[in-house]
């Protein structure tokens, strides 16, 4: 991530509307680039002036009352249809970044297109950008596995095995809740060097697809293992070897978490 | 007139859904029109119009339901009243925000009139979304409701409205003396 791309990120990053993984991208480079870093205090600085002096305006007394006296005034005929001023929100305003969104933003969205046919690989590799993009929940963050797993507790039927592969050069960097495929789902995120990891894991039923599966689909790689009653499903921007790699850490038998 | 389910009927759905954004609705009122007179008036008319199109309103975020209403009605106003001000912004350009600022300023000792003074400088949309931030604490997705904008110009549009309020305390050196 270079500084010009950090620049506008740098907002949504401050206003928490930044996405787990882009907001490591981001912290990272701030660590490394003193003129980024003191943009971002610049920024912080500013919030807070904005936020703790008075600029709310007060209401007047006035307008309060006659405010107050309108619903007790009869309602003049009120239409029944939806006028102009109502906002229905549109679908394409969430998903539709502006053209003014630059290039990263475009970079990100690039991959979603629209879903064709084979709906559950497509929707690992959407569920996989969307993790990426602007906007998404950070639900828990954390490369403590001790962390990350009660973090699911009540929040899945399933308590899914979270376990740490830093040493292998898998670091855990946390987990979230995902939808797939009809069922909520955990999502544990990883990082291979730049590259981050999507393994969503949920239990096996019929939806299994019973064997290894691994395939490259709208240029992200995806790699299925079962495990002890699971499905791991893996997805990246990484190479299909490393990918299986950490497939293969997972299938192994680790000690009970 | 057949009521929707989620519709503020009744008075009390009146003052569930119109009165606890008052303050809320007044605030942006300010803010867009620049004076108490004009807000005043256009709040008023504002929640008499969520009040009247109450049909409209479909559950959800009350406050980002009452803002929008607040916000159509500030630019239908401001259009007749002030033609001028409304001048259409290019968001294309997002270079200047990308461009490294050599010691951008510190705020924390910033004088509060300047401050008030810097963001009423800015440019109506800017302004716009920078209060509905910072001031009302929206998201970005109901920021992106509220102006009818897409998320990226959400983003693009708070960015520049801080990358002015930087430059005008960077000139003005009233930080940080």
């Amino acid at each position: 991530m270079n500084c010009a791309d950090l620049r506008l990120l740098l907002h949504a990053y401050s206003d928490g509307e930044l996405d787990l993984v882009r907001s490591l991208d981001v912290e990272q480079h701030l660590q490394t680039c003193a003129t980024c870093a003191a943009q971002n205090r610049s920024l912080l600085s500013l919030r807070t002036a904005l936020r703790s002096a008075p600029l709310a305006h007060a209401t007047p007394p006035s307008l309060r009352q006659k405010v107050r006296s309108l619903n007790r005034a009869p309602a003049e005929s009120p239409p029944p249809e939806t006028p102009r001023p109502s906002r229905a929100p549109r679908l394409w305003q969430w998903l539709a970044f502006g053209a003014t969104a630059a290039a990263v933003l475009m970079l990100t969205l690039r991959p979603v297109g629209p879903s064709p046919g084979d709906s559950l690989a497509d929707e690992l590799v959407s569920g996989h950008v969307r993790s990426l993009m602007v906007g998404h929940l950070t639900d828990v963050q954390s490369s403590d596995q001790h962390t990350v797993k009660p973090w699911f507790n009540g929040k899945l039927d399933f308590a899914p095995t979270v376990r740490d592969f830093a040493a292998q050069g898998f670091p855990l960097v946390g987990g979230r809740l995902d939808y797939l495929n009809g069922r909520a789902v955990s999502a544990l995120v990883y990082r291979r060097n730049q590259h981050f990891i999507n393994v969503f894991v949920w239990p096996a039923d019929r939806t299994g697809v019973g064997q290894p599966i691994a395939e490259n689909r709208r240029g992200y790689n995806l790699v299925s293992r079962d495990v002890e009653g699971f499905h791991y499903w893996l997805v990246s921007d990484l190479n299909p070897t490393e990918l299986s790699q950490l497939a293969d850490l997972l299938g192994e038998p680790g000690p009970a978490p | 007139m057949g009521p929707s389910v989620s519709a503020p009927e009744s008075p009390a759905g009146f003052e569930q859904v119109v009165l606890p954004h008052l303050d809320a609705a007044y605030n942006l009122a300010r803010w867009l029109a620049g004076n108490d007179h004009d807000a005043e008036d256009i709040a008023q008319e504002a929640c008499a119009r969520a009040w009247q199109f109450r049909g409209g309103y479909r559950g959800g975020d009350s406050r980002a339901w009452l803002l929008a209403i607040v916000r159509n009605t500030a630019c239908t106003w401001l259009k007749k009243n002030r033609s001028r001000i409304m001048v259409p912004l290019d968001d294309q350009e997002v270079a200047d925000v990308e461009e490294a600022m050599a010691s951008p300023p510190d705020f924390h000792n910033a004088d509060v009139a300047a401050l008030r003074a810097a963001v009423e400088e800015l440019p109506l949309d800017f302004r716009e979304a920078l209060v509905l931030r910072e001031l009302e604490g929206l998201s970005y997705k109901e920021i992106a409701d509220v102006a009818e904008v897409p998320l990226g110009t959400v983003m693009s549009r708070l960015a520049r409205a801080r990358r002015q309020l930087q430059i005008i305390f960077q000139r003005k050196g009233d930080v940080n003396p």
